[in-house]
């Protein structure tokens, strides 16, 4: 889950981590009135736009007013116009709040980021004087110019490592102190929450000789949002596809992709193979959905329904392959399913494993128009035929 | 021979009075698993269907001399139910759980170094040598005993492809579901070595997806030190990127993890990689041919 720049440096700031004083605002009144106040003691107030997509900058999401007349002609340039950046693909996203924060005199911009690494199978902070730039892009041109400190999780993460970082930045050494206590705060807001990413791009050194996140990005681990309702309470669900959401309130994993046919597998690795085995024979899936290994007939019902609610379907592959799970009961879902939602489109249905006999039975003789088959690769030709 | 699990093997099942812990102990008991114990605290002193239930892994280890423990505690638990296997020194720790915090995990690897326990998972459906013992999730009946190692990231794609090798009468020496987690207890390259070593086994079936580069150490472990053939796959082709495939450690980030490197990676180390999971029996089968 991903919370918004303005969600991140509230929760940041909690743990001690600078952040520019500033507040959202969902009206370009009450940008306005926010900007007023922040100009009282500064010359320039700047309007963020706020989206979970990064490159807002470039796409014209991120302005520095002078006056609060100008700070709310730019919130309203932005608040209910959708906004386009790399990120966000062609269709853009439409904001719906601002962020208006104070200015800053910039000296030198930085980068700062934690993530878990796999391979280490530890949490690593990732340093860069390249600051401003996406990480990714530094690190496939200038790898060298990314310190890493590896945190071991029985001590956290130690003073030294944050100096260590903080010299290998070039940072001043009057500025050494707040670094590390910077570095510290977000290492545990990291773990207290059970952040998934971290990034701080820009921190910034200031003029007058401060530390600020300048923009922050915070990703959490799904499996440990149980236990931290406060970041459970951050999601919004206005960024994410409602297809999505419906399914996550069936625990149903699903992904929307681009394509017109529609999946539904149990098992998330066998969930990807269909959608591969679809390209493979020249078709394109409409989605990734995995009913999980015990899916029983409400969920089927549900996965069928999301499917049914996409209009791009011309196609439909359901491919399970039952273990503990028996083909015989799921083939009962599958028609219960199609009884209860009703089906347009050609249905493509693929049993293998514990009863399959009874499961393909039970299929043939329910009377609906379904098209069997027994092979993976049998069942990714016919759906794509039937598509043409 | 097999790996990791046989016919002497004696297991225990950390939260075996809850719904998942005792169906799948009766369907690893109807399969032959030699189980010995469970563990449930707060339940000592009681019994599912005539095995003992401890309140601690400590003395269900003492008192049954169990060298493996499989573990369906839910994920809030899962990571302290894993330590506590550690911790009483259990020779094999299978872990069935999915959805544990990955920072929990992190912990665990970090309880676990110096200790001679093997964690394999979390998030897998566990490891089988057919027709001599099944730890974890699996249906037993589409395995047969024979000469295939599997070894995999996947649930349902790695019955898939035992199905085939079933059907193909080449069946297998042993099974092992590595888990779909970002940090995990057992790696590809671990279990190839073990595979490597193993008389019975004759070639290996490696099934990988997006994220992380698990694949590719393996792809280097396969080039330098393998000489049995390997038969790949990878799944998501067609994933797209920065989103989470259902498996919490499927997900392409920052560009990196895609299939595309990954069977590339395979192709270059001599793996045999299949475009199609339809296609995994046939390619053990040329695979085995060239060898001879």
């Amino acid at each position: 889950m991903n919370i918004h720049e303005y969600q991140a440096k509230e929760l940041l700031s909690k743990y001690g981590v600078p952040v520019p004083k500033g507040r959202v605002a969902f009206t370009a009144d009450e940008a306005e009135e926010t900007a007023k106040g922040i100009l009282k003691n500064n010359s320039v107030c700047v309007v963020k736009a706020q989206i979970h997509a990064g490159g807002r900058g470039k796409a014209g999401g991120v302005k520095l007013a002078r006056s609060h007349s100008e700070a709310r002609q730019y919130a309203e340039g932005m608040l209910g116009k959708k906004l386009i950046t790399h990120q966000t693909g062609p269709e853009g996203k439409e904001v719906k709040k601002v962020l208006i924060e104070e200015g800053c005199q910039i000296n030198r911009e930085l980068y700062l980021g934690m993530v878990v690494d796999r391979a280490a199978q530890r949490v690593v902070v990732m340093a860069s004087s390249e600051g401003g730039v996406e990480i990714e892009e530094v690190a496939a041109k200038n790898p060298e110019k990314i310190l890493k400190e590896y945190v071991d999780p029985a001590v956290g993460l130690i003073p030294f490592q944050s100096r260590k970082l903080a010299f290998g930045l070039g940072i001043d050494k009057s500025l050494v102190n707040k670094t590390v206590k910077f570095m510290d705060g977000l290492y545990k807001a990291f773990t207290e929450t059970d952040a998934a990413m971290a990034e701080i791009n820009p921190l910034v050194i200031t003029k007058d000789g401060n530390i600020l996140a300048l923009d922050a990005k915070m990703g959490f681990d799904d499996n440990g949002l149980f236990r931290h309702k406060e970041v459970h309470d951050m999601r919004d669900l206005d960024e994410e596809d409602t297809k999505e959401i419906e399914a996550s309130r069936h625990s149903l994993n699903y992904v929307a992709l681009d394509g017109n046919i529609g999946c539904m597998v149990n098992g998330a690795g066998l969930a990807m193979a269909t959608m591969d085995i679809i390209k493979l024979y020249g078709g394109m899936p409409a989605n990734f959905l995995d009913v999980g290994g015990g899916a029983n007939k409400e969920q089927v019902t549900a996965a069928f329904k999301i499917l049914m609610s996409d209009s791009k379907v011309k196609a439909v592959l359901i491919n399970i392959f039952g273990g503990i799970m028996r083909c015989d009961i799921i083939a009962e879902g599958v028609i219960a399913a199609v009884k209860e939602v009703g089906i347009k489109v050609p249905l493509v249905v693929r049993l293998q494993g514990t009863n399959v006999e009874l499961g393909r039975k039970i299929l043939s003789e329910s009377g609906l128009n379904i098209i069997t088959a027994e092979k993976m690769d049998e069942a990714g030709e016919k759906v794509v035929k039937a598509t043409r | 021979m097999s790996i990791l699990v046989n016919k002497k093997t004696k297991v225990i099942c950390q939260g075996i009075t809850g719904e998942q812990g005792t169906f799948h102990t009766r369907q690893m008991v109807a399969y032959g698993t030699k189980m010995v114990g469970g563990v449930t605290p707060g339940k000592g002193g009681t019994n599912v269907d005539g095995i003992p239930v401890f309140d601690t892994v400590d003395e269900a280890v003492k008192k049954t001399d169990a060298n493996a423990s499989v573990i369906y505690v839910p994920a809030a638990f899962a990571g302290d139910a894993i330590m506590e296997a550690v911790d009483a020194g259990v020779e094999l720790v299978i872990c069935i759980t999915e959805g544990i915090p990955v920072l929990d995990m992190v912990k665990v690897k970090r309880f676990m170094g110096g200790k001679k326990s093997r964690l394999i998972g979390p998030n897998c459906p566990g490891v089988i040598t057919p027709e001599e013992c099944k730890i974890g999730i699996m249906p037993g009946h589409i395995h047969k005993a024979g000469r295939i190692g599997v070894v995999s990231r996947s649930g349902t794609l790695t019955y898939e492809a035992v199905d085939q090798l079933t059907r193909l009468d080449l069946g297998q020496s042993t099974c092992v579901g590595i888990g779909g987690d970002p940090v995990n207890g057992t790696n590809f390259v671990d279990v190839l070595e073990m595979f490597a070593k193993d008389k019975k086994t004759e070639a290996v079936v490696m099934i990988g997806e997006i994220g992380g580069t698990a694949e590719e150490e393996a792809a280097d472990f396969v080039k330098n030190k393998m000489k049995k053939p390997v038969i790949g796959y990878i799944a998501g082709v067609t994933a797209p990127k920065g989103k989470r495939m259902g498996h919490a450690g499927a997900i392409i980030s920052g560009g990196k993890g895609t299939a595309a490197e990954k069977m590339e990676a395979m192709k270059r180390a001599g793996i045999k990689v299949c475009n199609s999971p339809a296609d995994i029996g046939k390619t053990v089968v040329e695979g085995l041919k060239k060898k001879k």
